[in-house]
């Protein structure tokens, strides 16, 4: 039997996510002797077209280009899955759909801004094509990734971890930032897969690995206006790095008006 | 007459981050046009973090390259620490040396291995050079494991740590984990000693070519975290007057700005900080060096492996030497009181300077900001090191070693071009 084909794709992200592979030591040759990687630029493997059994995605699609590349690797991979918060939710440069910033950004930075061909809203690999399965994080957990290779590769779905940081912070014994220091800690609404670390820290939690299932936001953004956050502050917790995901910006844009540059 | 037009399109470029495309066009055996095009998704991070809080910036811009986020947060929490006229001591210091010391071993172990190795022994990956260089990938990948371990000591994880903050640290390592990191930093000593003399021995195409390098100098140390910007053309300037010497132009080719000096390309990165900085280095690396026979500072470009390779052992010796003299503080960082201003700051990525300004309100919201990364300032004298190797290497060559000499010629910058990849798309047309 011919050994599974696998390919990692980069839109725009900052590479970080593609080095839970690259950060993989031995695992790293571990995988290249089970699958056949037949295209990941940054690893030196270059076949864009291939056809693939699993195609890893990083990365938010944000010019035309992108669109047109996406619609290309979806029809070449069997499973498609996204590897981190850019393709999955839209990730920290998502943050110019909140005002449909782009044109104004484009000019204020380019001297040439017609050379510059960017969409008006960076967006989730979903808002294009289909998504077998997501990985949220940013970055990724390696630890998640591998597990998800794997349990491909035996022919099950991946287990889709969605409980909270909080939950996290029990298992390790972390003590409660928000309770004993009044930190406004998103871990209530959050994700786990970081394994808690900015409680374990010390420090609240910025909700990089997007909402948790059920994520009650409005009875947080309550308890935050109890600590004393003023709206603008209460909106700057939930539209950050996973601004898109519909939970973290619905309960955000209660609060944003009118908008982080003038208050 | 007879005319022959060469067209060749080769799928991508490996082996960097980020996407960009060489255009190559030959004509009666000269250069006609070349050009490197970066197609790199601008991301706006620079208008984004407008309105943002300090305390979120470093978390912001660490977002901007996955391969050297603990370079952005130096020199943001640097420059913010500039606007608000804050010191954060000396403990503070030190501990920010060898987390940055962690970077330097993850992100130059990478480069050497997984992304320049292949080309000097003919592989087109590292998954297949392990085949045949079982021990030296090895190498590889336990010192850029090791740097990753140095970074989560104080940051929780090696992308993205959350350890960091304007002020200092959110957390500081116990007496126990700093014992059982030094015991792995000895053990991994001799490694990175054999790693010099093996990179050493690479037979390098012998190429010098003239340059201007430019460094930070700091007056005791090898240059990372702090420092004055140098020039080995007698440039000798604070950071906060990098914008009176530099500017940065946009090409329609391009979305990274091209940075130039004086109107000049310019050199930054591990072979310019080693070149200036001869006299910083620690005394072991400097007689590892020393007996390597390879004279610096040095004109051959492709000795840039060989300087990552020596910042390799810098970065071992100075994060031993520092946690050796390791304390617990009572507080590991001290206290921000906003204040409106203006704030520089500039350290060593692993790619070379990195220039960071931030205008600042009295509440600690973030007005401006400018953030110059190395592989913008590199950009112009990739360009001309490109047009003068392949002049050198010679244009008659098939269209396949010259994209391949062109290729090594730009991994050797390590170009972070991050922040985007499709494709090297080389074209290569001859009349």
């Amino acid at each position: 039997m011919s050994k599974p084909r696998i390919a990692v794709h980069k839109f725009s992200s900052c590479d970080g996510c593609q080095l839970a592979f690259l950060n993989a030591g031995e695992d790293l040759l571990t995988l290249g002797a089970l699958v056949d990687i037949r295209h990941f630029l940054e690893a030196g493997f270059a076949e864009e077209g291939a056809e693939v059994d699993i195609a890893f995605v990083e990365g938010s699609i944000s010019t035309p280009d992108e669109v047109e590349r996406i619609r290309r690797v979806r029809a070449n991979s069997r499973h498609l899955v996204t590897l981190g918060a850019c393709a999955t939710a839209g990730g920290l440069q998502a943050l110019r759909n909140l005002d449909d910033s782009n044109e104004d950004w484009k000019q204020a930075i380019y001297a040439q801004p017609e050379f510059i061909h960017t969409l008006a809203h960076a967006e989730p690999v979903h808002a294009h094509v289909k998504v077998d399965f997501e990985l949220w994080g940013c970055p990724v957990n390696g630890r998640q990734v591998l597990a998800a290779v794997r349990q491909l590769l035996f022919g099950v779905a991946p287990l889709d971890e969605r409980d909270k940081v909080c939950m996290e912070c029990k298992r390790q014994h972390a003590v409660c930032v928000m309770v004993t220091q009044g930190k406004p800690c998103m871990g209530p609404v959050t994700r786990t897969g970081c394994g808690a670390l900015c409680p374990r820290f010390g420090r609240d939690c910025y909700a990089c690995f997007g909402p948790a299932e059920n994520a009650n936001t409005a009875a947080l953004a309550r308890r935050l206006e109890g600590l004393g956050l003023p709206p603008v502050d209460i909106a700057r917790r939930f539209l950050f790095i996973n601004s898109q995901a519909p939970a973290f910006r619905e309960e955000g844009l209660r609060h944003y008006p009118p908008g982080f540059a003038d208050d | 007459m007879t005319e022959r037009t060469v067209s060749i399109h080769v799928p991508a470029l490996t082996r960097v981050e980020g996407e960009g495309a060489l255009r190559l066009r030959i004509e009666d055996g000269r250069i006609e046009a070349l050009a490197l095009d970066i197609f790199e998704p601008p991301r706006y991070f620079e208008k984004f973090l407008e309105g943002r809080q300090h305390a979120e910036v470093l978390d912001i811009v660490a977002r901007v390259c996955g391969i050297c986020p603990v370079a952005y947060q130096m020199s943001a929490a640097q420059a913010l620490e500039d606007a608000f006229r804050l010191d954060p001591g000396p403990w503070v210091r030190d501990m920010r040396r060898v987390f940055y010391c962690g970077e330097w071993l993850q992100s130059h172990a990478l480069h050497i291995h997984l992304l320049a190795l292949p080309d000097f022994l003919g592989f087109d990956s590292v998954v297949a050079m392990a085949a045949e260089h079982p021990e030296a990938v090895r190498r590889g990948l336990r010192l850029q494991g090791l740097g990753n371990d140095l970074i989560r000591l104080f940051g929780g994880r090696s992308v993205h740590p959350v350890g960091a903050c304007v002020g200092g640290f959110h957390d500081a390592p116990t007496l126990d984990e700093v014992r059982t990191m030094l015991a792995r930093l000895r053990a991994e000593w001799p490694e990175s000693e054999a790693l010099i003399g093996w990179v050493a021995s690479l037979p390098m195409p012998d190429d010098e070519q003239v340059f201007t390098s430019v460094a930070l100098r700091h007056p005791a140390d090898y240059p990372l975290a702090e420092g004055r910007i140098v020039s080995d053309a007698g440039l000798d300037i604070e950071i906060a007057d990098y914008e009176r010497h530099f500017a940065e132009e946009h090409r329609p080719q391009s979305t990274a700005l091209f940075a130039l000096l004086d109107g000049q390309p310019y050199l930054t990165g591990p072979l310019a900080r080693l070149n200036l900085n001869l006299d910083r280095l620690p005394e072991a690396t400097r007689a590892l060096l020393e007996a390597t026979g390879i004279r610096f500072p040095s004109r051959n470009m492709f000795h840039s492996l060989l300087a990552r390779a020596v910042e390799i052992h810098v970065a071992l010796v100075e994060a031993i030497r520092l946690l050796e003299a390791y304390v617990r503080p009572a507080s590991p960082h001290v206290a921000v009181r906003p204040c409106a201003g203006i704030g520089f700051g500039a350290t060593e990525a692993p790619r070379g300077i990195l220039w960071h300004r931030y205008a600042v309100d009295g509440h600690g919201i973030i007005r401006a900001a400018r953030l110059v990364p190395p592989t913008s300032q590199n950009q112009a004298r990739i360009e001309a090191d490109l047009h003068r190797s392949l002049l050198a290497f010679g244009l008659d060559q098939p269209d396949e070693a010259l994209r391949l000499r062109a290729e090594t010629v730009i991994r050797n910058y390590d170009p972070c071009i991050s922040c985007a990849t499709h494709f090297l798309d080389l074209t290569v047309q001859r009349q």
